[in-house]
């Protein structure tokens, strides 16, 4: 009796085809560029808001024009499901919260998340003026 | 006979070594029960059409984990997995990830090393307690970690985990979650042994955080969890080595 065990080859390029689970999790990864870029833009307005004035109303006018718009809608819309919804669902694996014998529920966690989101996106949207 | 309510169409992975240069499928029609398992059929298989099949079996109750196989692609308990919750067609693989000994039967070698590396046992620095004295634990000590100890190396985690397959230097998710039961224990002082294992590169940071080992762990153990709290447990450790606050392994 021989050993001989059979190795399955797997693709490099092509493995998260296998099955929807893999495809879920290459879609968050791969955008995750967008991530970047929009820390980008975000470094330039501050480096706009920091230089003058006129730099800074011009940054802002830059941003206004139709196609900027819809970019903010898409990326907002972006954030939102391939970002903030899943990584807010992950948050409990990362950090549980044990009380004695029990844990917090994972959804009591989830929604902290989302309170202190909408809190510290009122309180930019205050400090900005809106209100 | 009695009364076979369901008939099956098993689709098997065979691969016999010393005839075979890769696996190909075999087709078996089993008559089945309603209230059957897949590891069920199989065993029908065995006993009735085909004794030459080789798979691995023991408890039937999901103790032994030792009849993980891939049921139409999922990583799965073959014990656990009703034919009712299945089609008439139902394609039988050995766990992925894994070299095919024989059959459904997978090596398993490198993944028992890996749980032999992240010293899966009480370490302790301070001496043991006097011999009429025991180590306490508290159920609130026992809770932080008790989910972490209903593994039972069904390996079906590692089948689910395209990090380990793309690259099996990754300790994995079985092995890593064994070591987070022990860092977490109150018993237990070898957290700073162990996380200068887990912190090199094919240790916790391999993890992606895909998240399909928890997903697909009959025994809900959760190793995603556990990887993601040691790669907080393993920032700390490296600062606080870096701020000379603990000794590191040099």
């Amino acid at each position: 009796m021989s050993r001989q065990p059979y190795v399955r080859p797997i693709s490099t390029t092509t493995w998260y085809m296998r099955n929807g689970r893999y495809k879920v999790y290459v879609l968050r990864e791969l955008t995750s560029f967008l991530v970047a870029f929009y820390s980008v833009l975000t470094i330039l307005a501050l480096a706009a808001l920091a230089d003058s004035p006129e730099h800074w109303n011009a940054w802002i006018a830059s941003q206004q024009t139709t196609g900027m718009v819809i970019f903010h809608a898409l990326a907002l819309l972006y954030f939102l499901f391939f970002q903030t919804f899943p990584w807010f669902k992950l948050a409990p694996k990362a950090m549980p919260v044990q009380l004695g014998e029990k844990k917090l529920p994972d959804s009591a966690i989830v929604i902290g998340h989302y309170v202190v989101w909408v809190v510290v996106t009122l309180f930019i949207f205050w400090l900005a003026g809106v209100f | 006979m009695d009364n076979r309510t369901r008939t099956l169409e098993l689709e098997i992975m065979r691969y016999d070594p010393e005839k075979d240069k890769e696996p190909w499928f075999k087709s078996y029609t089993v008559p089945c029960l309603e209230d059957w398992v897949i590891l069920d059929a199989i065993n029908y298989v065995k006993e009735n059409l085909d004794t030459t099949l080789a798979y691995r079996w023991s408890c039937h109750m999901m103790v032994c984990g030792s009849c993980g196989m891939m049921v139409n692609g999922e990583p799965v308990l073959t014990c656990k997995t009703f034919i009712r919750e299945l089609p008439d067609k139902v394609r039988i693989e050995p766990l992925e990830n894994f070299p095919i000994e024989r059959d459904l039967v997978v090596v398993l070698d490198d993944v028992v090393q890996k749980l032999h590396k992240v010293q899966p046992y009480i370490i302790r620095k301070d001496p043991p307690p006097p011999e009429d004295k025991e180590y306490i634990q508290s159920k609130a000590q026992l809770a932080i970690f008790k989910q972490l100890t209903m593994c039972i190396n069904c390996m079906c985690c590692y089948a689910a985990c395209p990090q380990y397959g793309l690259d099996n230097s990754f300790i994995g998710p079985a092995a890593l979650a064994l070591a987070h039961r022990y860092n977490r224990d109150n018993r237990d002082q070898g957290i700073h042994d162990r996380l200068d294992i887990l912190g090199e590169h094919d240790g916790v940071w391999e993890c992606s955080f895909v998240g399909a080992c928890s997903e697909v762990c009959p025994k809900h153990v959760d190793p995603a969890a556990a990887i993601q709290q040691m790669k907080v447990d393993a920032a700390m450790e490296f600062w606080k080595q870096k701020m000379g606050l603990v000794e590191g392994k040099s």
